[in-house]
């Protein structure tokens, strides 16, 4: 038997309009918040307003009086219910994990921590008995700086723990033997460059509020939830709560985004869980902004000490990074593994004989930091591609000579790093060729050097970034090496209807990634049915029982194998049955453009997928040993990560007397494999830049030396407008995946990774005249203002 | 509790409410039109944006009381009887101009109070129009594209097919977006 991969005309690589958008254009969309069930409870949380502090008394005399409330509880009324919020990912053997409960007990550690909670009959009369509700606290010192926090004598976040240091985790590409000793290279090298970065504290800030609701009257406890991961949701909540699995469905029904920050497993949902059955009654917890601010898990927060090594000609020779990373004062699901998906990325594109990576967590009372859009990833390449720049000046060199002399050409893959990864692929020249034409390199370098000669008061910056990242998570094995406690495979099920119709059960949860039209391609070209006939089904463990759900940029590039995979043995059940209904021999026949037929035979009778599935259905004459059912389930593990790639291109404009930096150009070229719907890939590509933009220009999570957060609305917290940020050009090359039967690599992050150093390096570029060597995250105006009249004064006010 | 009266997609509601309730929890908790949706309590997102009165308004940012006697367009109201999708709807989805979906009721009844009032903006004008309107997936590359799709396909009132959009983007594409 022959099964052709893919139909000549077919779905996969054409941008068809997203079956989604027909419910989320009209406002018939399933959120969470939307759902109303008979005598549901409303939740409202007393969040702590002390970032430390001991808990020496809560009164909920006046609230539980109040007009509408049904109950207030504690952490201590609840201890028993509530169960234990879990951290997945310990990533050493001695990693400190501190007791985490859902509602605090004794002591609370950050702003926001839940305190108490009222149940009432509406949420204004929920929030209304808050006011009522009387907590003591006795301050206790707080620690907020990670380099505070690990001197001696600092204040303990955890006072259990003895430390504010969670772990230390060490690659050494020498011990490893996967490369030279670093502390040699800088022994011997020509040339050593070493900076610091800071990676400012983001908020994920997914539109849609967090939202959850749990109804315990049926046989199994339900739970909607606005969240990423329902499987790994309903995993968690057993082993937390003790509830039998078996007992529990969770639902993640239209999810208003997530970018990493709703991969997590909350205390507000198992507040909600613990309060539905306390209560036998439905409950529903939707957060107000604020509170997500305040709460919902935040990102990045790394202090980065760079060395890179190379010799005089501009040949990379090592290259080291020492990260502090906050974890701010609990650990989610995978707070301490957060910086370790940077680990192995610090090298890049690069060729670099020698690495080391150590990075240790810090505990400081602040929101704890996990999974945001990159995790890890973002933080690494940033580091990476500003230093790169640094060493091309430090060289005199062109920062894309400089990358072009160190990058892995081509013909050199599959590449092995001393990171001890293998790069399946890439074509980095290529990318790079692309965009430099169409960014129009040499013309914006030759108009940057007139209005340097000019002395010009708005500068122009030139900012490349030319990246790699891991994606695809990821094999099961290597997640075991690194003591994650899950593994990476993905699941997909395909029922054929007896009408011919399909339904496709993925594993993944999307949440605007589009899988319904995507997987609707894929499953259309390897089945030969028509795109509009296949349904697919996620977010629900009573539909989709298995699966690992979404992040990673994993969905496509592992799950999409298993879905290929399923497709694939729903042909081959239909083989024999196709083979009778021809009166062949099944040895004979070929599965093209849809249809069954005899090989070489044009012009033969045929059968389609659809009659088999009919005649399975009917049953009354199939083979002997044949099964009625056509439907095939396939779980795929990947052997190793996908490593898209690209080049992005950045121009800045500067203007030196006030500050601000205004993009006027932006190309990105990006390699992901084969491209299974341009248009969802180009969109996945302009939002993941926009962010990454924004971490550049505009964000950052700011706490006050209390502890109090500053940056607590979007008042303060400033996530771009449309009026902020520019038009985007993209293009690709596509380079596919070895192995992978799409040739996928996966999209979601890659944009967010290769931007935030492209503008930066764009904007430093801009004011290397006035001798600025760094600017520190987010370039606003007052943070560019203030670095420029600094490196005036320290260069004795005039262009260098 | 105030008596107040108001048409909500063209249905006339009467109800007695709280003077404090918002008009944006009157149509959803009240009046059952989950549609539209709440994003911020700041009134900085947009997502919750209704016409009033034809007008463009966050409907966070008043309260149900100050509707009283007001006729309201929500995202569940703006196609046609037949369920014939308004251009801006239309576009929004030929030019892939949402991804989660979340600020796309605001975003929308945002973008037609904007071709109201400009029935043939600039981007600039776009991107200016929509700033109350924050979205976190699409980095509003799309979402621009869509209202200019919106509003040249307004002036010319011809109907676009999914077909013709496709063409057209197709040609314009090239591989490369801009």
């Amino acid at each position: 038997m022959t099964v052709t991969e893919q139909r000549p005309g077919g779905e996969v690589g054409r941008d068809r309009r997203r079956k989604e958008d027909a419910r989320l254009i009209t406002g018939r969309t399933a959120w969470t918040d939307n759902l109303s069930l008979p005598g549901m409870l409303h939740l409202a949380i007393v969040r702590s307003p002390m970032a430390h502090a001991r808990i020496t008394g809560i009164d909920v005399t006046a609230a539980r009086g109040a007009p509408g409330v049904v109950d207030v509880f504690t952490g201590r009324d609840v201890a028993d219910l509530q169960g234990s919020m879990p951290c997945v990912w310990p990533v050493t053997e001695d990693t400190v994990l501190p007791a985490y409960p859902p509602l605090a007990l004794d002591e609370v550690r950050h702003a926001g921590e839940p305190v108490a909670v009222v149940a009432a009959r509406d949420r204004a009369s929920a929030l209304d008995a808050l006011e009522l509700i009387e907590v003591d606290y006795e301050p206790l010192p707080v620690v907020l700086d990670m380099e505070e926090a690990l001197a001696d004598g600092a204040p303990l976040v955890h006072d259990a723990a003895g430390t504010n240091r969670c772990y230390t985790w060490i690659l050494d590409s020498a011990q490893a033997g996967t490369g030279a000793d670093v502390a040699r290279m800088e022994a011997e090298a020509e040339v050593v460059v070493s900076r610091r970065f800071i990676q400012q504290r983001l908020v994920p800030a997914f539109m849609e509020p967090r939202s959850t609701v749990v109804d315990p009257t049926g046989d199994q406890i339900t739970m909607w939830s606005s969240t990423q991961v329902p499987h790994i949701l309903r995993v968690l909540l057993s082993l937390g709560t003790g509830v039998p699995e078996h007992k529990i469905r969770v639902i993640a029904p239209d999810v208003g985004g997530g970018f990493g920050g709703k991969l997590e497993v909350t205390p507000e949902e198992f507040i909600a869980f613990a309060a539905a059955r306390r209560l036998n009654k439905p409950v529903k917890f939707t957060e107000s902004r604020s509170e997500a601010m305040l709460s919902a898990h935040h990102g990045r927060d790394q202090i980065q000490d760079i060395t890179v090594t190379a010799r005089r000609d501009g040949t990379v020779t090592g290259m080291s990074a020492r990260l502090l990373a906050n974890m701010g004062a609990y650990l989610g699901i995978i707070t301490p593994g957060i910086p370790i998906l940077g680990a192995f990325m610090f090298g890049g594109i690069y060729k670099f004989p020698a690495y080391r990576f150590e990075c240790t967590g810090v505990f400081t009372n602040t929101t704890k930091t996990d999974a945001y859009r990159g995790a890890g990833r973002p933080e690494a390449t940033f580091a990476l591609e500003r230093i790169m720049d640094e060493l091309a000046v430090e060289l005199g060199l062109d920062p894309l000579e400089l990358r072009r002399r160190n990058w892995i050409e081509r013909d050199e893959f599959p590449f092995t790093t001393a990171a001890g990864l293998t790069y399946d692929s890439g074509d980095y020249a290529k990318a790079t060729d692309r965009a430099t034409e169409l960014f129009g390199y040499d013309a914006l370098r030759q108009e940057q050097a007139a209005r340097r000669a000019a002395g010009d008061t708005v500068q122009l910056g030139i900012g490349v970034s030319t990246y790699t990242e891991m994606c695809g998570l990821a094999p099961s094995r290597v997640l075991g090496q690194l003591r994650y406690a899950a593994g990476g495979w993905e699941s997909a099920s395909v029922r054929m209807l007896p009408t011919g119709k399909v339904e496709v059960v993925t594993g993944t949860s999307p949440h605007g990634q589009g899988h319904e039209t995507a997987w609707s391609q894929i499953v259309a070209d390897q089945l030969g049915v028509a795109f509009e006939d296949v349904e697919v089904l996620h977010g629900d463990t009573r539909a989709s029982h298995k699966g690992l759900d979404t992040y990673g940029s994993r969905s496509l590039a592992v799950g999409g194998i298993a879905l290929v995979n399923a497709c694939r043995r729903v042909v081959e059940k239909a083989m024999p049955v196709a083979a009778h209904l021809l009166e062949a021999d099944p040895a004979d026949l070929e599965f093209t453009d849809g249809a069954f037929r005899v090989k070489g035979a044009p012009g033969a009778a045929t059968k389609t997928l659809a009659d088999c599935a009919f005649a399975v259905f009917q049953s009354h004459d199939l083979p002997d040993g044949v099964e009625s059912t056509l439907d095939a389930d396939a779980t795929y593990d990947p052997e190793n990560f996908s490593y898209p790639h690209g080049t992005h291109l950045c121009a800045v404009e500067v203007d030196t007397e006030t500050g601000m930096v205004k993009i006027r150009s932006y190309v990105a070229v990006d390699d992901v494999g084969r491209v299974i719907n341009p248009l969802i890939v180009d969109g996945q590509v302009h939002g993941g830049v926009a962010q990454g933009i924004a971490q550049a220009l505009f964000e950052e999570a700011r706490y006050d030396e209390d502890g109090n957060l500053m940056t607590g609305t979007f008042v303060e917290y400033t996530i771009p407008s449309a009026a902020d940020l520019p038009d985007l050009v993209t293009d690709r090359t596509e380079t596919p995946a070895p192995g992978h039967p799409l040739g996928a690599k996966g999209v979601g992050e890659a944009g967010t990774i290769a931007s935030t150093p492209a503008v930066v390096n764009a904007v430093v570029d801009a004011l290397r005249p006035l001798g600025v060597a760094d600017v520190r995250m987010p370039c606003t105006p007052e943070r560019v203002w203030s670095t420029i009249q600094a490196a005036r004064a320290a260069n004795g006010g005039e262009l260098r | 509790m105030t008596r107040i009266s108001m048409t909500v997609d063209g249905v006339r509601y009467d109800d007695d409410v709280e003077p404090r309730t918002l008009l944006v929890q009157h149509l959803r908790d009240r009046l059952g039109k989950v549609g539209t949706v709440v994003g911020c309590d700041t009134s900085n997102c947009g997502a919750c944006t209704v016409l009033l009165s034809g007008r463009s308004v966050k409907a966070c940012s008043i309260l149900a009381v100050q509707a009283d006697g007001a006729d309201v367009t929500t995202i569940e109201g703006l196609a046609g009887d037949g369920g014939e999708l308004h251009p801006v709807q239309a576009a929004f989805h030929e030019q892939h101009g949402l991804q989660c979906g979340f600020c796309t009721p605001g975003m929308i009844m945002a973008a037609v109070d904007l071709l109201t009032e400009n029935s043939e903006p600039t981007d600039a004008e776009i991107r200016e129009g929509l700033e109350g309107n924050l979205c976190r997936c699409t980095g509003y590359q799309n979402i621009v594209r869509a209202v200019r799709a919106a509003a040249e396909s307004m002036r010319t009132s011809v109907p676009s097919t999914p077909e013709s959009a496709e063409a057209a983007e197709a040609g314009s594409r090239q591989g490369v977006t801009t």
